[in-house]
């Protein structure tokens, strides 16, 4: 995938988020308590977990399927970050090597077990804080989060790093044809010279920001960026957000998978 | 309402970096008039109008806006009165949707939210924008993104309307809507540009610079047929000028 692909790609997430169903509708501040819960919970499990995780997996694909959310969209964000994580636990079967289980002959080790977890923990966070996003707007989470109290700086912080990501990769992918149009196969591309557009991207991106805090300035910035939408929490908010609770208390002290295993067990015995 | 001036008197700044931008600058724009400023590149305009609401305070010499002399305590005072539209419409807007970016004034100056509102639609009417209402910014083109900016500003109801490079980045169909819209406001307006042709339609009076110093102020008709005095400043007749 090139620098411009990538560009274009990124409004999308955003535009997902201009959708008219029964999720896009919930209250912001609903979904991001719900979310924040589903991500607590989901971390809070121990290490050697998977089993227990998989009933989960109904959150993400209720909201996707609700929500209209195309699979693979999601499916391919989470991929792209994925390196991240599989670094983390990439080693775990080589240093943790007590046998807890054979399949079929083969014996596995107990990091095996515990990268299997920290990959199902991994497409269960990241998947639904995208989902989050495409239903609400990068715009709606940042305003439910002031609503909840949190800090006036940082709410203002995230709306500009999301308003500015735009204008910076612009800005980035301008300097990069500049280069890229007068350098002749490998030359002009090496380590040098990007660490040097590093540079300059830095003081660029450092002018805007005194440009852009002048206009605030004149129009009465004082510290707290307003806002109008008025969110009001209907019952339809309290009912998803009650929903939600109680799957998260179910999935979580009761083992769901076992009990499922054992009604299609009594249903063949 | 009689006092909506502005008053440079002896006006200088310099750049922390030492660069001497303005050098004892001297000029006084009465009511309702509208002035073009015009100039090399570098010449300071774009400083010159920075001083117009405090973004940047003189080194020596005094503005005043009004009855109000500029001054770190009367800085938020004057914002309120003058509207500044800077070059660049991607740093005037830095809210999420056009709508928010516009309520953004109003909801500052501490309005409740009918009027705001009222303010958002009719600012946005006024530059034919209003369909934009519920976009993000970075989806827009460069001429709904200057429209926006103007709106933006205007909805804050200031009295006297300071514009950089307005018609920078306009196809000509988006410049002569922006022309006509200019013509129709009734505010005190400096654009600093070099849109000559522009200028002489928006504007009756004409202040050159250069190297931060007024070279020559007068009316429009008569500076900008001065070809002499504008090819000294980097500068040529209006086009509408040149035809032979």
């Amino acid at each position: 995938m090139t620098f411009d692909t990538l560009y274009f790609d990124i409004g999308r997430l955003d535009r997902l988020s201009y959708r008219d169903t029964f999720v896009h509708h919930l209250d912001p501040r609903a979904k991001v308590i719900a979310t924040m819960l589903f991500l607590f919970t989901v971390i809070s499990f121990p290490k050697y977990e998977v089993v227990a995780l998989v009933p989960f997996f109904l959150f993400p694909v209720l909201l996707m399927t609700i929500g209209e959310i195309p699979v693979w969209f999601i499916f391919k964000k989470v991929m792209l970050v994925s390196p991240f994580t599989i670094f983390i636990g990439i080693f775990n079967p080589l240093l943790d090597t007590g046998t807890v289980a054979v399949v079929s002959g083969i014996p596995v080790s107990a990091g095996f077990i515990s990268l299997l977890s920290i990959l199902l923990k991994f497409t269960l966070t990241i998947s639904v804080a995208l989902l989050l996003i495409a239903t609400t707007s990068f715009s709606g989470v940042c305003h439910a989060l002031r609503r909840l109290g949190f800090p006036a700086l940082f709410v203002s912080q995230l709306l500009f790093l999301y308003r500015y990501l735009f204008v910076l990769m612009e800005e980035a992918m301008r300097i990069i044809r500049a280069r890229d149009m007068r350098s002749f196969g490998s030359r002009g591309t090496g380590m040098k010279v990007s660490v040097r557009l590093i540079g300059i991207l830095f003081l660029r991106t450092v002018d805007r920001a005194e440009r852009i805090y002048y206009a605030m300035l004149s129009r009465g910035f004082q510290g707290d960026i307003p806002s109008l939408k008025k969110y009001h929490i209907a019952s339809i908010d309290l009912a998803f957000m009650a929903t939600t609770i109680a799957f998260l208390v179910v999935f979580r002290f009761f083992r769901v998978t076992e009990g499922i295993g054992r009604v299609v067990q009594g249903l063949f015995a | 309402m009689s006092h909506h001036i502005v008053d440079f008197k002896n006006v200088s700044f310099r750049y922390p970096d030492g660069t001497e931008a303005l050098r004892g600058i001297n000029f006084r724009i009465t009511h309702g008039e509208s002035v073009g400023v015009v100039g090399a590149n570098g010449a300071g305009k774009s400083t010159l109008l920075q001083h117009m609401n405090g973004c940047l305070m003189p080194t020596s010499g005094t503005v005043t806006i009004g009855d109000l002399t500029l001054t770190r305590k009367t800085r938020r005072e004057i914002r309120r009165k003058v509207g500044i539209i800077f070059q660049n419409p991607d740093d005037q807007l830095f809210m999420p949707t056009v709508f928010d970016d516009v309520a953004f004034g109003p909801l500052n100056l501490g309005m409740d939210e009918e009027s705001v509102r009222e303010r958002v639609r009719k600012a946005l009417s006024m530059v034919h924008s209003l369909d934009l209402r519920d976009k993000p910014p970075h989806h827009l083109s460069s001429g709904q993104k200057s429209a926006v900016a103007i709106a933006s500003v205007m909805a804050m109801e200031p009295d006297i309307l300071a514009m950089d490079e307005p018609a920078a980045n306009l196809d000509p169909k988006s410049r002569r809507s922006l022309i006509t819209l200019l013509k129709s406001f009734r505010h005190s307006k400096i654009i600093a540009s070099h849109d000559l042709d522009l200028i002489l339609d928006v504007c009756q009076r004409c202040i050159v610079i250069r190297d931060g110093t007024v070279v020559a102020d007068g009316p429009s008709a008569e500076i900008l047929t001065n070809r002499t005095l504008l090819e000294e400043n980097n500068l040529e007749l209006p086009l509408s000028f040149q035809r032979r």
